[in-house]
């Protein structure tokens, strides 16, 4: 952990320093219950670049109709740069009550999106160009209606992933100044383990019997495939692998209706992680194939099922599997 | 983050609309060498933008960057100053506009149109031009709009950029009022003349002429006590000595030589107030003859004043004038000899005519003066359509064509006079004027311009002869609208010109409250509050004191709570709680509906109408997702109908 911060950007740390000392000031940052109503305690209004631009020029503007003592341009420009600078109000208006009232993901594998979906209540009011940003996602929109919006995150590990402070921002209505508010809700997404890529076959008859050299039956011949760690040695077709200058193993049509037992233990010499993903594979593979399957992992045993539910059980527990001893 | 995304088709169609809103008067004003490329950059532009999405490349724009700048110092010789550096703006935003394609050069674009915008108002400031440039801010904010968040329709952002300048009004108005005026300008104020119509210094047969069609306001004059008849009404301008055969012009030395030239008053003086607008020139207006000259400001010898400084702004100055006086008794032998000056070699016919008349009257000035008269009367037609005269242009007018307007009559006069002995000199003003009743005021307008002559005779001074009023009396009496008669172009008519003069009051009023408001009119201010000369702390303090509350109420106005939302069955079953509460049954926010018909049921003493109402209501949320409006409607009625009070009384006493 102490190695990361040294790549954390500058204006991160600071933030978070600004965190720890300032509690009072970044105290909605903090998680909070759902649903959360934005009022005026917690919207910040600052002008834009282009707020103090057009800044600069209503000087300009000011002083020419001063100087040439031209009362109607002077009435022009009052009259521009109080709506410009009224604009603050509507401003404050697009954030002011909205609610946000609720938040649902739909799990997804680490390394790739979790799908947020922040369903708002707009109190009344249609809210224009709002945008949302969170890590490494931003997303613009307008809410006419209670509705809503997706955000997709980047999961980077399995467990469970918050989409954490979201910053809720609008230029609305001309640019001039951007109005936003910190959101932290309390809300999580489970994000599955990362699948590994092009895994072996489904083990047969669990464990022990993967080790077991096993013909006839049903199992016929279905393809080769690259060799990948852990392929049980018998299953390589050393025939064509010397022909294509590469370990190619044996793949087998396993016939439904055949139970498999999914055991971390089973899966020697492998990383812990590697085997998570393994087995989440392997959960994913079976369910496609409509193979019951059990999962034993060292604290957790679930029996043999199939189905939505089950394979979600399955990931579940994988996805929460403690990380590695060491 | 600011993404460059592209713009989409309305948001740049709309920023293209407030780019040329802004550029639109200048064009108008501009000479065509200049706004007629810069039009078609906006074509160029149009054309290039729905041929595709492609940049403009920069071997196009480039050039034209540097081909504005040589055009306008080709035209105007530099590049700064109002005119030049105004042209230059609308150039330079135009080109902005060709290589707009993004958020942030649309929004430079918009911004820098406010700019271009104002500075129109540089050159001309009435009211309905203001009116129309502030309205035109609109179509800038509803650009601004559309950039924030794109839409196919252009109308809402156009109808919320209207709304954002409506609700800004007080507060601009209010920054207006108190925001400290300069009282000296910080840098040079403009020097650049512009053509405006205005008496001149000069007059050649013809020079009038686009005066005497222009109907905008010269001054306006309010007096102290009933004015003089019409007929009397004389506002004296420039009075012209010079004559060189084709033009009466003003010899510079005597404009700069106050004389005090002898004035004795015979009968009543008259008091008034003159507004000037802006005339770019240096001529004050007074009724004939004025007894001073208002402060910084000259009476000559001729008694036309003249102001120290060119007059730019709306000018207010107070005079006293006698319209029953002699002037200068004695003539000055310099005014003598100029005044019976005559271009060598010019008009024989003319000569001879005069001399006949000398000879026939002895010398007679007033008879001479009559014979004149009646020539012009029997024999002269009044029109604005004067045919062009010659290099002899009092003989062609006097013995060919005939026809004129003042400017023939008196020049051709006082030639005559001139010829027959008499001094005489032309002079120029304006004449008559419209009594605006509901403003009780009397606006004069360029089309009142006229000439008349002054001839000196012995014992009396100059004497005014207004040859015109010989030929067209109605021009004296009536105006010069109706002298012009049928020849009146449509703009002329009756009725216009009542309308006219009816929505000069509200010209008047921008002038006096709006273009005339100064830093010392803005010390007064503050008098109902007891400070009776505000310094600019001060003002500062009130202007920061008004706009505060305004913006308050603002503030107030949208931080208020968002009405309950729910749907009218929601309303409804609120009301129905709040009687029941009244009535005494208690219940929180968390109570449903048949928690409550229980607790109704052990306090009010006949509970029936509120348990069916209740259960109707459960039925309507909760037994379909969508109740018909006429149940809805009746179940409205049925509670609105719901009367407790009386039966909550009974039910007390019985308990």
């Amino acid at each position: 952990m102490n190695a990361g911060t040294a790549t954390v950007p500058l204006k991160t740390r600071l933030f978070e320093y600004a965190e720890r000392r300032l509690p009072a000031l970044t105290r909605l940052k903090r998680v909070e219950p759902l649903p959360i109503r934005l009022d005026r305690h917690r919207i910040y209004v600052l002008p834009t670049r282009f707020g103090l631009m057009l800044s600069a020029l209503l000087l300009v503007m000011l002083l020419g109709a001063l100087n040439y003592n031209n009362n109607p341009a002077l009435l022009l420009t009052c009259l521009f740069a109080a709506a410009a600078y009224q604009s603050v109000f509507a401003a404050f208006a697009t954030l002011n009550h909205l609610q946000i009232a609720a938040l649902r993901a739909e799990p997804g594998h680490a390394g790739g999106d979790l799908e947020f979906f922040i369903h708002f209540h707009i109190a009344a009011r249609p809210r224009r160009s709002l945008r949302l940003r969170a890590e490494g996602a931003e997303i613009a929109f307008d809410l006419d209606h209670d509705g809503a919006v997706a955000l997709r995150i980047p999961a980077p590990r399995r467990g469970w992933l918050r989409p954490g402070r979201v910053h809720l921002c609008s230029e609305y209505p001309f640019g001039l100044f951007e109005v936003w508010s910190w959101i932290n809700p309390d809300f999580a997404a489970l994000a599955y383990p990362r699948l590994e890529v092009n895994p072996p076959p489904l083990p047969r008859h669990g464990a022990q019997a993967q080790w077991e050299i096993e013909r006839g039956g049903g199992d016929e011949l279905a393809a080769l495939r690259s060799y990948q760690t852990g392929d049980p040695p018998r299953n390589i077709a050393w025939k064509a692998s010397a022909r294509r200058d590469e370990l190619l193993v044996k793949e087998f049509e396993t016939p439904r209706g055949h139970e498999v037992t999914l055991d971390y233990a089973a899966l020697r010499g492998l990383a812990h992680e590697d085997r998570i993903s393994r087995l989440a594979a392997w959960v994913c593979m079976a369910e496609s194939r409509r193979v019951p399957y059990a999962l034993l992992l060292p604290q957790t045993r679930l029996d043999t099922g199939l189905g939505a539910e089950h394979r979600h059980a399955c990931l579940r527990a994988l996805a929460l599997a403690p990380g590695a001893a060491s | 983050m600011k993404s460059p995304l592209p713009l989409t088709q309305p948001q740049f169609r709309l920023t293209a609309a407030a780019v040329f809103v802004a550029v639109l008067p200048h064009l108008l004003r501009l000479p065509w060498l200049i706004s007629l490329p810069v039009l078609v950059l906006f074509a160029l532009r149009w054309l290039q933008r729905r041929r595709g999405r492609a940049r403009m490349p920069a071997w196009i724009k480039l050039p034209l960057v540097l081909f504005f700048p040589i055009l306008i110092i080709f035209h105007y010789g530099n590049l700064f100053g109002r005119e030049p550096g105004s042209a230059l703006a609308c150039a330079m935003l135009a080109l902005k506009l060709m290589e707009t394609e993004n958020r942030r050069d649309a929004r430079t674009a918009i911004c820098f149109s406010a700019f271009v915008l104002m500075s129109a108002l540089l050159f001309d400031n009435g009211l309905w031009i203001t009116v129309l440039l502030c309205t035109a801010l609109a179509v800038l904010f509803a650009a601004l709009r559309a950039l924030e968040s794109p839409r196919t329709t252009l109308l809402p952002d156009l109808r919320s950029g209207a709304l954002a300048l409506a609700g800004a009004l007080p507060l601009a108005v209010c920054v207006f009022v108190f925001f400290p005026r300069l009282g000296s300008p910080l840098w040079g104020a403009p020097n650049d003349t512009t053509a405006r119509t205005g008496l001149g210094d000069r007059m050649a047969p013809g020079t009038m002429q686009e005066l005497l069609i222009d109907d905008s306001p010269a001054f306006r004059v309010v007096f102290d006590n009933a004015p003089p008849p019409r007929d009397k009404l004389y506002w004296r301008g420039p009075v012209l000595w010079q004559f060189d055969g084709s033009a009466w012009t003003r010899p510079e030395w005597l404009a700069s030589a106050p004389g005090d030239g002898e004035v004795r008053v015979r009968g009543a003086r008259v008091g008034y107030q003159v507004t000037l607008e802006p005339s770019e020139r240096r001529w004050l207006l007074a009724l004939d003859v004025p007894l001073f000259a208002p402060e910084g400001a000259v009476r000559g010898a001729d008694m036309s004043l003249v102001s120290r400084t060119r007059v730019d702004d709306p000018t207010r100055y107070r005079m006293v004038s006698a319209p029953d006086y002699v002037l200068e008794p004695v003539l000055d032998p310099q005014h003598r000899r100029l005044a019976l000056q005559l271009p060598p070699g010019y008009d024989p016919q003319t000569r001879a005519l005069a001399q006949r008349w000398r000879d026939e009257f002895h010398g007679n000035a007033n008879l001479v003066i009559r014979a004149a008269l009646d020539m012009i009367r029997d024999q002269f037609t009044y029109t604005l359509n004067a045919p062009l005269l010659g290099r002899d242009s009092i003989d062609d007018f006097l013995f060919d064509t005939k026809r004129g307007f003042c400017e023939h009559f008196s020049s051709a006069f006082t030639f005559l006079m001139r010829a027959a002995g008499i001094p005489a000199r032309v002079v120029t003003g304006y004449q008559g004027g419209y009594f605006n009743k509901l403003g009780n005021y009397w606006v004069v307008r360029q089309s009142d311009a006229h000439a008349w002559s002054e001839v000196w005779l012995e014992g009396r001074g100059w004497v005014r002869v207004d040859p015109t009023a010989a030929v067209s009396p109605q021009r004296v009496q009536i105006g010069s609208g109706a002298a012009a008669g049928a020849s009146a172009p449509w703009y002329q008519a009756d009725w216009l010109m009542e309308l006219r003069n009816r929505v000069d009051l509200v010209n008047r009023f921008w002038n006096d409250a709006i273009v005339q408001f100064n830093a010392l009119r803005q010390q007064s201010l503050l008098t109902p509050f007891g400070v009776a000369k505000a310094d600019y702390p001060q003002l500062m303090l009130a202007m920061i004191a008004a706009g505060s509350l305004l913006l308050g109420l603002l503030a107030w106005w949208v931080m208020r709570a968002p009405k309950a939302t729910g749907d009218a069955l929601d309303a409804i079953y609120a009301k129905l709680r709040r009687k029941l509460a009244r009535a005494g049954v208690t219940h929180d926010p968390a109570t449903g509906p048949l928690t409550l018909g229980q607790h109704a049921s052990a306090r009010l003493a006949a509970p029936q109408a509120v348990q069916r109402l209740l259960e109707d209501y459960v039925g309507l949320r909760y037994a379909c997702a969508l109740p018909a409006p006429e149940r809805i409607q009746t179940f409205t009625r049925a509670v609105a109908a719901l009367r407790l009070s009386a039966a909550t009384q009974t039910a007390r006493q019985s308990s």
